[in-house]
């Protein structure tokens, strides 16, 4: 029995956290705070939003939409939040610059509008290919108090990992647009040419190299890898 | 009888340190005489190949905390993550106003193994346990619950968790032989020159396997998390 349990643990381990509490329709005033608990990879300006039930910017084993591809592959925001306009969101905009680790953002209070009773969170992770830092479609806690989730990092499955610092952000562009540590190598060869998985899944993380001139990546295998959790969002309700 | 059945949260939610404070004002209202709480504590141990050193652990109120994501590590998060050695970092927090009492497993754990600490504290409001042990073949990782809540738990109920692989940010990643005391290396060194002189979640080791020729690592040395499992019953 300890073993069954254990392994529901694992599977479930950085998952968001539901809500406890039994919600109503009445969406609350909250902020959200944000820190990268990752040990050396960066946050792209994040993208939080209050939204109906019914919304999701990403979902596990389907495939990514134009507008997260642009986020994934680029950290633009900007067509995923002309997608929430459209159905009426609540969005804030969290870090405005790139989030280095350890670091921390809070937004501003956010007063969703009615029905938008779900949150979701995206920002790309840099430096790589397609990876993000995402929570889908979660349930606002409409009792008062201050609420903990720990967020994975996911493979958009729109771009190859070939983990080569090219300057490539647009959507369909091979390569990872920066690194924003400036501990980047150069003159890799290329991890890989194909994403087998195209559809949005948990990232296997960066393989990097010891080469900083050569071999196949442009990451450093000291430097660039992570294991889940990455994040750690505390939902403060008032 | 399960143990691990009565306390009904989804089991998911207890890993890592799950911080749930629910509203701290409805707690307070209901003043009682303070009683003696009993918490059964099993530490598991659930890597591959990492020994991990004696886990300090502290029963505290909302106002200590061990360590901080983003902020650097006390001298007795260095020694414990570093060295294994946890006694500074227990007088650090037995010198916290906000601190219960604390507790320290008897020896390492090995891979696979388990130890249960029995620990009692007296509060009348909220009460959270935070546990710390070393991963001994690596650097400064450390086995990492951060302030569960135990708020809530009924007399003979439990709950079960799982504790996240920490990097204390106090020394550097090198994975070298002389570095880390799994291998016969220094564990404690005052000098600080990791990338970040910051606590984060740990990257993972590479290994001399995975092309870190300098590593006296090798693939079984990896992890992922959780790294130790803990459960928590409250027997009184």
């Amino acid at each position: 029995m300890n073993h069954n349990t254990l392994k529901k643990n694992v599977l479930l381990v950085g998952m968001a956290v539901s809500a406890l509490l039994a919600g109503n329709s009445f969406a609350q005033t909250f902020t959200v705070k944000i820190d990268n608990l990752s040990n050396g990879i960066y946050f792209t300006p994040m993208l939080v939003a209050a939204h109906p039930d019914t919304t999701h910017l990403f979902q596990t084993g389907q495939a990514a939409s134009t507008s997260l591809q642009a986020m994934a592959e680029g950290g633009d925001t900007s067509a995923l939040t002309t997608d929430l306009a459209a159905v009426n969101a609540t969005t804030s905009a969290a870090n405005l610059t790139p989030m280095a680790p350890g670091g921390s953002v809070t937004t501003a209070s956010i007063t969703p509008a009615a029905g938008n009773t779900h949150l979701s969170i995206v920002g790309m992770m840099l430096p790589t290919n397609d990876g993000f830092v995402g929570m889908d479609d979660v349930e606002i806690p409409t009792a008062a108090g201050v609420y903990t989730y720990y967020l994975n990092a996911y493979d958009a499955g729109t771009e190859a990992n070939d983990e080569l610092i090219t300057g490539g952000g647009s959507p369909g562009v091979a390569g990872i647009p920066g690194c924003p540590a400036a501990n980047c190598g150069t003159g890799g060869t290329g991890v890989t040419t194909t994403d087998s998985n195209t559809t949005v899944h948990i990232h296997r993380g960066t393989l990097g190299d010891t080469n900083s001139t050569g071999g196949l990546s442009d990451l450093d295998s000291t430097a660039h890898r992570w294991l889940n959790p990455v994040a750690r969002v505390t939902l403060n309700v008032n | 009888m399960n143990k691990f059945t009565d306390f009904k949260v989804p089991l998911g939610l207890t890993l890592i340190a799950l911080t749930l404070h629910g509203c701290g004002k409805s707690s307070s209202n209901a003043s009682t005489t303070p009683a003696a709480k009993t918490y059964v504590i099993t530490l598991t141990n659930v890597t591959a190949n990492q020994p991990i050193a004696p886990v300090a652990m502290v029963l505290h109120t909302g106002g200590y905390q061990g360590w901080a994501a983003g902020a650097a590590a006390s001298a007795g998060l260095e020694m414990l993550a570093e060295g294994g050695d946890n006694a500074t970092f227990l007088s650090e927090a037995q010198a916290s106003a906000d601190t219960l009492e604390t507790a320290t497993a008897t020896g390492a754990i090995a891979p696979g193994g388990s130890e249960t600490i029995t620990v009692t504290a007296t509060d009348s409001g909220s009460i959270q346990l935070t546990a710390a042990g070393m991963l001994v073949n690596t650097n400064d990782a450390f086995s990492g619950l951060d302030g569960l809540s135990l708020d809530g738990m009924a007399v003979g109920s439990s709950i079960l968790g799982g504790m996240a692989a920490h990097d204390a940010g106090t020394e550097a990643d090198t994975e070298t032989t002389a570095t880390m005391p799994g291998t016969g290396g220094t564990g404690f060194d005052a000098t600080r020159d990791d990338t970040n002189n910051f606590v984060t979640l740990h990257p993972g080791v590479v290994t001399s396997s995975d092309g870190l020729v300098t590593s006296a690592l090798d693939q079984s040395h990896r992890f992922d998390n959780p790294v130790m499992r803990v459960s928590v019953k409250r027997t009184n």
